[in-house]
């Protein structure tokens, strides 16, 4: 036998949907998680990315035992916790003699592993080591610009899909429209060696130039680091073809009270809220407008009369 | 990806993600020092994201009161999806019932006018037009059965059409389960295994349950289990069942003065200050109610019984001689009722 379960109040039934699969995804959630192990430095990377993405990221700060992400069985947990927390995107940090500062950043396919990169961090400079105008503090949430360069992020594999991961890290919202007053800062990804990546993070000043374009500044606000590369494991052939594939063609938003005619073209419909005349005040009060004295005067009249009579009868 | 000439080399910039990418660009010697290494960087990415900006502020803008807006082209790289594309819902029974006899859906008015009552009322819901309810009087037919009660029957072919509906609702729900396009609020549940034949599901016997059987079936042989031969491995039973310990009344020190003990404790708490609060005096008065009603009623019997006893015995009085071997109180209950009975006729 079988039950249907559905949510009881209309908030829990909209979580779900928030959860649900969808045509056009906006943007993928964060996991920042680590092991049984850290060093300070790792610590303060994984709390600074945390604080990169606020809004869209999670922080375990628990330590987790059990979670080997190139072995097999040993993602399980890490899968659960994407479900849990609704993440598709996970930055787990450990720390061990054979790798040191450790950083697996993956990416989830229906709360399943998609693929996974390595890296070591090295050379860590934190967002406070960074002196620099406090008004070009970048805000959360902002979109970010990204810039990749070498081209070690074109011939090398592990760079290539490292460039991937970062990218699918670092974009933030996928949005429609962009407020242009937005922009404040941006990510700069260089291949310095062939396994090895500085990655920092600039605000932005925007200079005027003259022309529509302004001149565009970095300033370095931290944090930056070294990325070395070390395992990486790219998607299944198979998975990958199921997970690239995009709706073909996107619901049409019905556009309201707009119809087209053959012969009078596009006929709107307009709406107009009633005319509140009763309750509407009057330019003037003339005399046969103040009706309502007059009908007080009248019952007390009235009134009177009936107390005469009333005395009289008595 | 838009190619851009700059120096004579191409970067590629993707707008959607706001991305440049330089692809050409390589250290002609590696920096030594990290200072030089951070400003080369910093100069490259300023010529990067100049690149994006320059495409971006040039897009068509709106002007919105936060600054302005402008639409971003759908990005040029591709990223996996974070999960799959919702499905599409399997058509119900009905739809295709539908599809097949062209059935069209038409529009309806949610309020519609009650010939009845002589009101607009909601077409379906609480105060609906057509309302079982709103007819007080239903017709005889010649195929009524006598003796049914019409109004219970409308009440029940109701229930029984609603959970015919939630049959088929579930029926459609299993059918999208299996393709996997459940609507994101709803949750199918296996609730048990179904029930096959008149057999009621056995229950699973718990371990305490058990030991408490077993228990008792070792303690019921006539020396209670004391003489039994133990199988291996067997521990003693569990519910080994209540004894009842009379304390010794002789007077004594130890064992002997419990007894005493015990009944002081019940004279204490009686007698004490709030004494009121132990007793409840409304379940006392009571009883002492019932007690004096049930005297009284025994005294009404025995009268009664000697006046009308030429009507009482036109009755079978089998019964009665029955129940009052069996316990004296109740048979005279028991006869009271029957003499009353007998009075009326």
């Amino acid at each position: 036998m079988m039950k249907v379960h559905t949510p009881k109040k209309g908030k829990a039934k909209r979580a779900l949907d928030k959860r649900a699969p969808k045509l056009v995804e906006t943007g993928k959630k964060t996991l920042i998680l680590q092991g049984t192990k850290t060093s300070g430095t790792l610590n303060a990377v994984l709390t600074e990315i945390y604080h990169l993405k606020k809004g869209e990221a999670v922080r375990y700060t628990r330590k987790n035992e059990n979670i080997r992400p190139f072995e097999s069985g040993g993602e399980t947990s890490l899968e659960f916790f994407s479900l849990k927390t609704d993440c598709s995107i996970f930055v787990y940090g450990t720390h061990s003699k054979k790798r040191p500062d450790n950083l697996v950043i993956g990416r989830m396919y229906d709360h399943h592993i998609y693929d996974l990169v390595e890296v070591g961090v090295e050379n860590f400079k934190s967002m406070e080591s960074f002196n620099y105008d406090k008004k070009l503090a970048p805000r959360v949430g902002s979109k970010p610009f990204i810039a990749f360069i070498g081209e070690g992020f074109e011939n090398v594999d592990e760079l290539k899909h490292l460039k991937e991961v970062l990218l699918d890290l670092l974009k933030g919202e996928v949005v429609e429209n962009l407020n242009l007053a937005g922009l404040d800062h941006a990510y700069v990804c260089t291949a310095i060696s062939s396994n090895r990546v500085y990655l920092t993070h600039c605000a932005l000043r925007l200079k005027k130039s003259g022309t529509v374009v302004p001149r565009m500044e970095l300033v370095e606000v931290g944090p930056s680091m070294d990325l070395v590369v070390r395992r990486h494991r790219l998607p299944n052939e198979g998975l990958r073809k199921e997970a690239m594939r995009t709706a073909k063609d996107q619901p049409k938003k019905k556009i309201k009270n707009v119809s087209s005619d053959a012969v009078l073209g596009t006929i709107g419909k307009i709406y107009i809220p009633d005319q509140k005349v009763g309750e509407m005040a009057l330019p003037n009060k003339a005399k046969g407008v103040k009706r309502e004295r007059r009908e007080a005067k009248k019952k007390e009249a009235g009134e009177r009369a009936s107390k005469k009579q009333k005395e009289e009868s008595e | 990806m838009a190619m851009e000439m700059e120096n004579q080399k191409p970067i590629q910039v993707d707008l959607g993600h706001l991305l440049a990418f330089n692809p050409f660009h390589n250290f002609p010697s590696l920096p030594t020092s990290r200072d030089e290494l951070v400003k080369e960087c910093l100069e490259e990415g300023t010529k990067l994201v100049q690149a994006v900006a320059d495409s971006l502020f040039n897009l068509p803008s709106t002007e919105d009161v936060d600054g302005p807006l402008v639409k971003l082209p759908p990005p040029t790289t591709k990223l996996p999806r974070e999960k799959h594309l919702p499905k599409p819902k399997p058509p119900t029974k009905w739809e295709e019932f539908a599809k097949k006899k062209g059935i069209k859906k038409r529009k309806k008015d949610k309020v519609v006018w009650d010939e009845q009552t002589g009101t607009w009322k909601r077409r379906f819901g609480y105060d609906r037009v057509n309302d079982d309810k709103d007819v007080p009087i239903i017709d005889a037919k010649m195929t009524d059965e006598p003796g049914e009660d019409p109004y219970a029957k409308r009440k029940d072919d109701k229930k029984k059409r609603v959970e015919k509906q939630e049959k088929n609702r579930l029926q459609n729900l299993k059918q999208a389960a299996k393709v996997g396009a459940l609507p994101s609020h709803v949750q199918l549940a296996a609730t048990a295994l179904p029930i096959t034949g008149t057999q009621a599901p056995q229950k699973k016997v718990t371990k305490d349950e058990l030991g408490n059987v077993a228990g008792m079936a070792a303690t019921s042989t006539a020396s209670g289990g004391k003489f039994d031969r133990k199988l291996p491995g067997e521990k003693p039973a569990k519910k080994q069942g209540k004894h009842r310990k009379f304390l010794p009344v002789v007077e004594g020190s130890g064992i002997g003065s419990r007894e005493k003990e015990q009944n002081d404790n019940v004279l204490n708490k009686l007698i004490s200050k709030h004494s009121h609060e132990i007793l409840n005096v409304g379940k006392a008065v009571t009883m002492y109610n019932v007690k004096k009603e049930k005297k009284y009623r025994n005294k009404k019997n025995q009268e009664g019984k000697s006046s009308s006893s030429s009507s009482s015995k036109l009755k079978p009085k089998k019964q009665i001689n029955k129940k009052s071997a069996k316990k004296g109180s109740g048979s005279a209950k028991k006869g009271s009722g029957s003499a009353k009975k007998g009075k009326a006729k």
